[in-house]
């Protein structure tokens, strides 16, 4: 039997609707459900104390902290890297075999599994280095691995920017360094900005490579040496072990409204203010 | 003295381009060294298709998580990818305006959400519903599939939607033009024009699945055997770092890193392979 | 060479790759005067005006025999400072080609790019850029929105403004009007009237007719060639070549 185009037609677009559609639904029903039994346990108490009992009691504030100052660290120590590698792949050479290789190198680090990143960074910051289990060492871990990121977003924004745009720095006098900063660099901010934010987010959401590199220990870190144990580890560790589903639940949901406000933070600001010239 | 200030500008954007490089190589050098000493004790071959696991009586044998890993993106493969390519065709293609502006953010999101989260769902969903459903334990090749056959939908659908859009417009005018539907221009023109960035897709797609730890270690079940089925469960490569590394030391601490090893060289020749054929486009 | 030539082209020859764009060139342009470059699509022109900043140095297998005088001095000579000679002889695209920023900020730039900080003398500078090039009282309200969200005609304006603030001795325009309705075209071209006064304006106009509204005098250019030169009315009246003539008279371009 033949089916005529128009039939087909109708029996693909049936199929990719019902999985398009599923695939929101899954997504929406792990967020809300999560959602919906962690937000009832969050509360004052529960964002400013720490945790008490192994986490059966008591607040996770030292796992808020810890993330923070993890992901800080990362994104300080990774941003410039990665912006500078973009900034000399697209404005300081032609293509040729070391853009190649650095192409190649970014691509690569992109693949590596975080577990992989884990068992580097501790054998390297926590070992070698001597960093010990720390914020410190999950921190570089983390820098490392969201290193391609940043460099593959921010070296995407660069190249959108139009060739005009640097002729017309360079026509108005500006030399290769003051183009760069006062013209290319403004235009292409909203998509450096961009990967930046998305790499905030790897970081918060990340478990596998912190807990091999910045410990799991629940008291409030007192510096970059401190060792820390991150929402993610905790909420790892409260789920795995079954010290607490309404912890658990609790920091799940804490987790998944960091990572909302984070991309809708995004949005916001570029929006405001970094698009105020578009 | 103003080219001294641009040339030295040059020389630091240089190296601070060659950061990537020279983390590529320590990651490479530092893991080789911790790993190869027991590769080298227990033997090449006795270590990849070794098919016993006991540190504590000095069997480091690898096989059944070998098998497992593979078994377990294999089924996130056969699940995501029809789903991730209708998305991202739905996307590209037949998605209202206002959907595209839920569904877009929504995969981002997909991507941003832990993957400890998605472990966490599959334990309170997935595994008793194929505990009840299949049979088995529950924790299982399948549910690890599940898992992470959504895991992968954001790498799949946004590479594979760019390569779609990337398309020259006149593509799809021409074949509107001699009068097929919309169906056939995607499917006879677009899709195949999309062809190697749609495979890049899917390998680097894979690459995530495989390497993922956190969600595959909370539905796998972990358990050191050959499975005989998709019910049964498994032990992943990454798994079986993540799970022992926490108390592991001496030689078996090495075999962790030499697991590590196996991972990094399948991650590197998938990575290398789709590179290869997003380039030779 | 005349006393009053601004700019005194001599023997320019220009290649990008093995491909000659300009051959044999030799032309001079007089001082407070708006000169009009003609002829039609690929012929060099815009490859000659980017030659007189040197910012067709920037594709990298361009390159350049001959010499240009710049007040009696060759541009290409190792001790001219590029980014000082740009400063010089300005540049306003084809294309409006506002950065996306405010208003100020971009006709600051240049003053910026130079080194002022004062935040006083930014102000002024820009006022000043702003009412030479007519746009000041369109704008004055609203220096600190988004130079995007101004018509094309006020954003060319805004471009030649950016221009000014260089303070410059030379200003090369690029088709500046070839988007633009005509109504903005005229009052750009009211404009470079004024501006002639203060500078020198080499333009290749988007047609004949506005070389025939604006300029004192006019260069014809085909294929690299420079077939004729001469005040407007002499070379629209009487073209010495018949290249001209039928270019003038719509044959081809």
């Amino acid at each position: 039997m033949r089916i005529n185009a128009k039939t087909t037609q109708k029996i693909a677009k049936t199929i990719i609707w019902t999985a398009a559609l599923l695939v929101l639904a899954v997504l929406f029903s792990i967020i809300i459900y999560i959602l919906a039994k962690g937000i009832p346990m969050i509360s004052w108490q529960f964002l400013t104390e720490i945790p008490r009992n192994m986490g059966r009691s008591g607040g996770i504030s030292s796992s808020i902290v810890g993330t923070l100052l993890v992901t800080a660290v990362a994104v300080i120590v990774a941003t410039p890297f990665g912006i500078g590698t973009a900034i000399y792949l697209t404005e300081y050479t032609q293509e040729s075999k070391v853009t190649r290789i650095i192409r190649f190198s970014a691509e690569s680090l992109a693949g590596i599994p975080s577990i992989v990143y884990g068992l580097f960074g501790f054998i390297f910051f926590v070992i070698y280095l001597k960093m010990g289990w720390s914020i410190l060492s999950g921190g570089l871990t983390l820098a490392i691995m969201i290193l391609p990121t940043i460099i593959r977003t921010s070296e995407e924004a660069i190249r959108t920017v139009p060739q005009l745009y640097r002729e017309v720095g360079f026509s108005l006098g500006a030399t290769k360094w003051q183009a760069i900063t006062k013209t290319v660099l403004p235009s292409a901010l909203p998509g450096i900005v961009n990967g930046v934010i998305l790499s905030v987010g790897r970081c918060v959401a990340e478990t596998a490579a912190v807990m091999l590199t910045a410990g799991s220990t629940l008291r409030m870190p007192t510096s970059l040496f401190s060792p820390t144990r991150t929402m993610a580890v905790h909420f790892y560790i409260l789920a795995r072990e079954g010290i607490s589903m309404d912890n658990a639940y609790g920091t799940a949901a804490l987790l998944i409204i960091l990572i909302l406000l984070i991309n809708v933070g995004f949005n916001m600001l570029v929006n405001r203010f970094i698009a105020k010239g578009r | 003295m103003k080219n001294f200030k641009e040339n030295l500008s040059e020389r630091i954007f240089f190296l601070l381009a060659l950061s990537a490089l020279s983390v590529l190589a320590l990651i490479t050098v530092f893991i080789f060294i911790k790993g190869v000493p027991i590769i080298s004790k227990v033997g090449l071959k006795n270590f990849v298709f070794g098919m016993k696991w006991a540190p504590s009586q000095g069997a480091y044998g690898i096989f059944p998580m070998i098998v497992g890993s593979i078994s377990v993106t294999l089924g996130a493969a056969i699940i995501g990818v029809p789903i991730a390519i209708c998305c991202s065709i739905f996307l590209a293609e037949f998605a209202p305006e206002t959907l595209r502006n839920i569904f877009r953010p929504a995969i981002q999101l997909l991507a941003g959400i832990p993957s400890v989260v998605y472990g966490f769902w599959g334990v309170l969903f997935i595994v008793p519903l194929i505990r009840n459903y299949l049979g088995g334990p529950g924790l299982s090749i399948l549910a690890g599939s599940i898992i992470l056959a959504i895991m992968i939908l954001p790498t799949i659908i946004s590479i594979t939607e760019v390569s779609i859009l990337a398309l020259p417009r006149h593509y799809k005018d021409g074949a509107l033009a001699l009068g097929l539907t919309h169906w056939q221009t995607i499917w006879f023109l677009l899709l195949p024009a999309a062809k190697s960035g749609i495979v890049a897709a899917i390998i680097l797609g894979l690459g995530r699945a495989i390497g993922e730890t956190m969600a595959v270690i909370m539905v796998v079940g972990n358990a050191v055997a050959l499975p005989e089925s998709i019910l049964d469960p498994v032990r992943t490569l990454t798994t079986n770092i993540g799970i022992e590394m926490g108390y592991a030391s001496g030689e078996h601490q090495q075999a962790l890193f030499a697991t590590g090893i196996v991972l990094f060289i399948i991650i590197m020749i998938m990575n290398a392979t789709a590179q290869y054929i997003t380039r030779k486009k | 060479m005349r006393e009053q030539s601004k700019i005194n082209i001599k023997n320019l020859n220009f290649y990008y790759g093995e491909k000659q764009v300009i051959k044999d060139l030799s032309l001079e342009i007089p001082k407070n005067e708006i000169f009009a470059i003609l002829g039609p699509a690929n012929s060099g022109i815009t490859t000659l005006l980017r030659t007189l900043n040197r910012l067709c140095h920037l594709t990298p297998e361009a390159r350049q025999e001959g010499e240009v005088f710049l007040d009696g001095k060759n541009i290409f000579d190792s001790d001219v400072s590029v980014t000082e000679l740009r400063r010089r002889v300005g540049m306003v695209f084809d294309v409006p080609t506002t950065l996306p920023m405010s208003i100020f900020d971009n006709v600051a730039l240049g003053p910026s790019l130079r080194g002022i900080k004062s935040k006083k003398i930014l102000e002024e500078e820009v006022e000043k850029a702003l009412r030479m090039s007519a746009l000041w009282d369109d704008v004055k309200d609203r220096l600190h929105t988004p130079a995007a969200r101004l018509s094309g005609g006020q954003q060319q304006r805004l471009c030649i403004a950016r221009v000014l603030a260089l303070e410059p001795e030379v200003i090369l325009l690029d088709r500046p009007c070839s988007a633009l309705d005509p109504i903005s075209t005229a009052k750009i071209e009211e404009s470079l009237m004024q501006l002639k006064e203060e500078l020198t304006i080499i333009i290749a106009p988007h047609s004949i007719q506005q070389a025939g509204r604006i300029a004192d005098r006019v260069a014809f250019m085909l294929m690299g060639d420079l077939i004729e030169e001469g005040p407007t009315q002499d070379v629209f009246s009487v073209p010495k070549d018949q290249r001209t003539n039928d270019y003038l008279t719509g044959r081809y371009g």
